[in-house]
């Protein structure tokens, strides 16, 4: 599923929403969740799971081309905990043979 | 810090959408609802920019139980991982430098 197929299925569920309003919907939550996590905080969405960073120390990073060493700095890379409500549907699927 | 939860999100539909309250929990709510249903069909779920959720099937592999040693199979199962996107890379990688003990 795309985004733009997400959209078509919350629009289909939201008849008394405009066309409009759910593609700003999607864009505002998205962007709302994105904003979060570029200012450290969390994410947590009952049932789905939570969205937090994790820390990547600074290390000595190669160019694959010319095979000189690179100083990477330290960063922070998002990562997303499945909550067990998501974990056990998912897990289900494979024994319902999706 | 508090985390974002799923009030926050509709909050800021209906203050900047003009959503009624109702109709901003309901759309908060279908948002994560149809995430959860299609990856449950098994279907992967690409959200451009902010990252896409993939299925991965895992077999049956030995496991152990940590508090008395026993051996225990640990049964084949499908789990979801998160790749986050470029655009939400950037973002989250730039704020590193200015927050060195993060969440």
């Amino acid at each position: 599923m795309t985004k733009s197929e997400l959209i078509e299925r919350l629009i289909d569920a939201h008849p008394e929403l405009s066309v409009k309003d759910v593609e700003l919907a999607v864009k505002t939550m998205l962007d709302h969740m994105t904003d979060a996590l570029s200012t450290g905080e969390r994410i947590e969405i009952r049932g789905f799971g939570s969205f937090s960073l994790h820390y990547r120390a600074p290390r000595m990073g190669r160019n694959p081309k010319t095979g000189e060493a690179v100083p990477l700095a330290a960063k922070y890379v998002p990562h997303f905990k499945p909550g067990k409500e998501l974990r056990d549907q998912v897990n289900d699927g494979l024994k319902a043979g999706y | 810090m508090s985390s974002l939860t799923k009030a926050d999100m509709a909050e800021r539909l209906y203050d900047e959408l003009g959503l009624n309250k109702r109709e901003a929990k309901e759309m908060v709510d279908s948002f994560f609802e149809e995430i959860r249903a299609s990856l449950a069909h098994n279907e992967q779920v690409k959200l451009s920019g902010f990252g896409n959720f993939d299925l991965r099937d895992k077999r049956e592999r030995p496991g152990r139980n940590p508090k008395t040693g026993e051996e225990v199979p640990i049964s084949a199962r499908r789990v979801v991982t998160f790749r986050p996107g470029q655009k939400l890379k950037e973002r989250v990688e730039i704020h590193a430098g200015n927050q060195p003990d993060s969440v």
